[in-house]
């Protein structure tokens, strides 16, 4: 007992557990009440969002062929804070990658981020991800994520259907639907229909333990959600004529636009020189696309579009239109043309030998100059001032859908050009400029250009005797017709539509005449109206131009035909045009001399003549 | 004597009811740390939730035994049983098994013995005993030694092994010969080396210098109504300025790298969640996902997808803070503050030193155990790998607790019974 005296020293033993006590419920205090950051860490630790990707919607012609399909492929992706005792050289190996490659990959996706899973190797074989699949458990960080890639089963029509590649930054940016490295549709398409196409992305959380197992789903599914595949696509394009158009343009630079009159349908986009869609799918996609990016021939340039030409003599119906319609010419006015048209000395349009004078019927068969500089003349003048005169004439010329965007469901396209006032006031200056001036707009040059889509629409309007539905690519998504007032609206010319039928008889009488611009290109048992036309062109060789649209009456195709180089339209545009019209409308070939000249006609080293 | 007394007579139920508590809730926590939707039954032997409701099982058969035998038994045999651990903590080091780099067990076929744990029964029982002769006091240096040695000769076997933990704990029955009157100058002075100590590590050796100045001169102020006060203060300097000068010998010459790691993230020297860091980060991640009211049982995901390690042993606690959060934690401090506080009042009822320093031991013992192990899951403390008494999984550690606790209960039901 003597010890007893040390009884007060129990409290120091109290003192000690309390403070103790203390010190540790502060802090539990603290991480577990008042600090949130582990309660995320710990999320991020067992909860992986996986991300269900939605098939991308089919691409069908309009005959129900299969244009865009979709194949299997596996991305590898990383989560870079994941990866522990990484055997880098086993991975490599399976993967097929050298070890720079996979430093500097992994580099990418601890930019992006460290913490969430970021693609390392995209669209890896279906037999690489078979044995990687195996061994994946050795690799913790990595995971395969299933999606699809695109594929062209017809191999054609790159242009209209665009190609689908990894989401831009600057969508990354604006849009957060996507992520990094979401497939995106760029160009055509696959462009103006994303939204239709992708479907809805789903998500799966799963919950997964410290070596990367799933252990189910987090709470039940309880915020899953569902991916919802794309929408299918059905487009007006017709891929038989599609091909076709591309097999006659082999080997030249050009294009081909054929729309339905009666409907605005466009049935084939030609573009050329032209490339195999497949070419722009899977890891392929990056060296075919620079190849095309560097070659002089621009194949990625969607000439029927975007290339801006002078729409040449083929002009000249639109103006013989407005001519009538302003009453200062009428079917039998006729021009004496004196191998042109002469206003001064130095003034003067050339026109080839021709017996004169001609009546406006004549004149379209020939393509008349000094006729459309007369009557260009007499629209402009009809009015106290040129400026009035030009300004109705331009709005006359607006109606037939030239000088502005289309605004269809096309990834791309171009306004084309109708000087303005402000235009020729900027150039000659004020009241500088009158009707002879501007004359060379008479034949469809000076500084008018139009994109082939506006020329054939043009052709359209003219084929439908006054009015044109807006061109467009798709008929229906996902089995429904569009019922877009766009496209189901007609838009009518401020051309009154008896007006038309001498037109359309000097069209006919293009092939069908003792010197018609195109009668070596006639058809047998198609009425066919047409018009050709030549474009200067400054470079080099002129650009052989057609617009034609059969048959006649109740007209099922209208086009119009580029040949860039090709030189009179009657050359090469007009059989080309010919050729499809016959193939659309009776799906055989009458002509096969004809259509062989054309197969086998190169015009791709034209380009070496100029300058 | 009265002969024909129930087993049952006397104890305090109260200690007995903490224990079965503790028991409990540990083994539900066990439980839900190997919890996993469609693995096999839980309660077979070759799952921990099963083995560990076993080792509870034979506890309770070990307690009856301790509760039959006489109070005089264990005063007695104190010697003997001490030898017998010292023997098995020698004999651990030439046939022991070494897992992880310490040979700390032995290997018995279906089950593994580690002695350093059933040692503290031994150790408790000796120093009880020759701290209970009458007259001793610990004012005399032999005393003093011999105390110091009887708890020493152990810590020198396990630091054989070796295993800091363990070591860590017998280290702390110092603060028994406390209770019972060594000075105070020797705890301050144990108390100013771990601060000098901690100083050095996490500043440098110039501000410990400092510091160390400092606390020289308070203490020649304090000792200034004495006569002789510069001479023990310029002493303890001197001792003081050597101390800080030979940390850097401790830390880098005596400790292992891994010691040397754990001790660097506690001061906040590295961080490193990948690395060495990576264990205690994911344990705070557990613990502190817990909330208020925590995840729920069994619906932890941190401690049950492994991400904290040795979760049902040293981290059990990682699965009470995550899955019952911060009330599961107040319970369980509450569980041991009742426990502890309980046992220090009944060592100070006790009429003889031998029962009286036996508590305290007990205390102490369990005190360690339970401060260092939530503190080094939650970072106050570095990684010390030892059990929460009572939760951990694992045989010896329970069967070594439960001893050492109705051993006490035992001596204080006998407690009438002595005389002297």
């Amino acid at each position: 007992m003597s010890r007893n005296k040390f009884t007060h020293r129990r409290v120091f033993f109290y003192f000690l557990f309390s403070t103790s006590a203390l010190v540790l419920l502060v802090t539990l205090f603290s991480i577990q009440v008042i600090n949130d950051s582990y309660k995320l860490s710990a999320e991020n630790n067992v909860i992986k969002a996986v991300t269900i990707y939605p098939e991308r919607g089919y691409i069908f012609d309009r005959d129900g062929v299969l244009l865009v399909t979709n194949q299997r492929a596996y991305d590898l992706m990383v989560t870079p804070r994941q990866i522990k005792n990484l055997d880098t050289l086993a991975l490599c190996d399976i993967i097929k990658i050298n070890k720079e490659h996979f430093d500097k990959y992994l580099k990418r996706a601890k930019r992006y981020s460290s913490r969430k899973a970021s693609l390392f190797l995209k669209e890896i074989s279906k037999q690489t991800a078979a044995q990687l699949q195996e061994r994946l458990y050795e690799f913790p960080g990595f995971y395969l994520q299933e999606r699809t890639m695109r594929e062209y089963p017809e191999k054609s029509a790159a242009h209209i259907l665009g190609y689908v590649s990894q989401v831009p930054d600057y969508i990354l940016k604006k849009d957060n639907y996507y992520k990094l490295k979401d497939n995106y549709g760029i160009s055509g398409v696959e462009s103006s229909y994303e939204k239709v196409l992708r479907g809805v992305q789903g998500i799966k959380y799963l919950v997964r333990d410290v070596w990367n197992k799933s252990k189910g789903s987090f709470a039940d599914g309880k915020y899953d959600s569902l991916a919802v595949n794309g929408k299918d696509i059905e487009l007006s394009i017709d891929i038989q004529l599609q091909k076709y158009a591309e097999q006659l343009m082999l080997n030249k630079k050009g294009s081909i636009v054929a729309i339905e009159p009666s409907t605005g349908e466009i049935l084939s986009l030609v573009s050329s020189p032209y490339f195999d869609p497949n070419a722009l799918i899977g890891r392929s996609r990056s060296p075919n696309f620079n190849r095309m990016y560097k070659d002089d021939n621009k194949p990625l340039f969607d000439r029927s579009l975007l290339a801006e030409y002078p729409p040449g003599s083929t002009f000249k119906l639109v103006n013989a239109l407005i001519g009538l319609q302003e009453d200062v010419i009428f079917d039998g006015t006729r021009f004496k043309c004196d191998e042109g048209w002469r206003f001064s000395s130095k003034l003067k349009i050339g026109c080839h030998v021709h017996r004169s004078p001609l009546n406006l019927i004549e004149s379209i068969e020939q393509s008349c100059n000094a006729y459309y500089c007369n009557t260009f003349r007499r629209i402009v003048e009809k009015y106290p001032t040129a400026e009035e005169g030009y300004e109705n004439w331009r709005n006359h010329v607006l109606s037939f859908g030239l000088g502005k965007f289309l605004n269809n469901d096309l990834y791309n396209g171009r306004p084309g050009r109708v000087p303005t006032l402000d235009f020729y006031n900027r150039q000659y200056g004020k009241g500088g400029w009158k009707a002879p001036t501007v004359i060379s707009l008479a034949i469809g040059q000076d500084a008018l250009v139009v994109s082939p889509i506006q020329m054939a629409n043009m052709c359209a309007a003219i084929a439908n005797r006054g009015h044109y539905y807006t061109p467009h690519i798709v008929r229906k998504v996902d089995g429904l017709s569009l019922n877009d007032s766009t496209y189901t609206i007609a838009k009518l010319t401020s051309i009154d539509k008896k007006h038309f039928t001498t037109v359309v008889n000097g069209m006919e009488r293009v092939f069908t005449g003792k010197h018609g611009t195109a009668k070596t290109a006639r058809l047998k048992d198609i009425e066919i109206c047409g018009k050709t036309g030549t474009a200067e062109n400054p470079h080099g060789a002129d650009h052989s131009i057609f617009i034609a649209f059969a048959p006649k009456d109740n007209p099922q195709i209208a086009l119009a035909v580029y040949v860039e180089n090709g030189g009179w339209g009657s050359t090469w545009a007009a059989p080309i045009a010919s050729l499809m019209i016959e193939k659309y409308l009776t799906g055989k070939i009458s002509n096969t001399k004809q259509e062989a000249f054309i197969l086998n006609g190169n015009l791709m080293n034209t380009e070496d003549a100029k300058e | 004597m009265r002969k024909n007394k129930s087993v049952f007579a006397n104890i305090d139920w109260f200690l007995v009811f903490i224990y079965l508590l503790m028991l409990l809730f540990g083994w539900l926590n066990i439980y839900s740390a190997n919890y996993d939707e469609g693995t096999f039954d839980l309660f077979t032997m070759q799952a921990e939730p099963g083995k560990q409701l076993f080792w509870i099982g034979t506890s309770c058969i070990w307690l009856f035994f301790i509760l039959l035998l006489d109070g005089k038994f264990y005063t007695t045999f104190s010697y003997f049983i001490y030898a017998l651990m010292i023997f098995l903590l020698i004999g651990v080091l030439i046939v022991g098994k070494e897992i992880g780099g310490a040979r700390s067990w032995y290997d018995l076929g279906n089950f593994s013995l580690q002695p350093s744990e059933f040692a503290k029964v031994g150790v408790l029982l000796a120093l009880s005993k020759y701290l209970s002769q009458l007259n001793l006091t610990l004012d005399k240096l032999d005393t003093q030694i011999k105390a110091l040695a009887i708890i020493g000769l152990p810590i020198l076997l396990i630091l054989l092994q070796p295993d800091a933990g363990s070591a860590i704990v017998f280290a702390s029955l110092f603060l028994v010969l406390f209770r019972e009157g060594i000075h105070v100058v020797y705890l301050a002075i144990l108390g100013l080396a771990i601060s000098l100590f901690v100083v050095t590590l996490k500043f440098e050796v110039n501000i410990a210098m400092i510091v160390t100045i400092l606390f020289a001169g308070l203490f020649a102020y304090l000792l200034k109504k004495g006569k002789n006060s510069i001479k023990p203060a310029l002493f303890s300097l001197i001792l003081g300025l050597g101390f800080v000068q030979s940390v850097g010998y401790l830390y880098n010459d005596l400790l292992r790298p891994h010691h040397r790691n754990r001790i660097d993230l506690i001061l906040g020297k590295i961080d490193d969640i990948h690395g060495a860091g990576y264990n205690l980060n994911q344990s705070k991640i557990a613990i502190g996902s817990g909330g208020v009211f925590g995840k729920g049982f069994l619906d932890g995901t941190q401690t049950k997808f492994n991400f904290v390690p040795e979760q049902s042993t040293d981290f059990i606690f990682c699965t009470i803070g995550e899955e019952w959060g911060f009330v599961g934690s107040l319970i369980t401090i509450g569980l041991f503050m009742a426990l502890l506080f309980r046992l220090i009042i009944l060592a100070e009822r006790q009429r003889s030193a031998f029962s009286r320093v036996y508590g305290y031991g007990v205390a102490t013992i369990l005190f360690t155990h339970f401060f260092i192990n939530i503190a080094m899951t939650i970072g106050v403390m570095p990684v010390i790998g030892i059990p929460l008494p009572f939760f951990s999984y694992g045989g010896s550690s329970l069967w070594s607790f439960s001893i050492l606790l109705f051993i006490f209960i035992k001596l204080d039901a006998y407690r009438m019974d002595i005389l002297r």
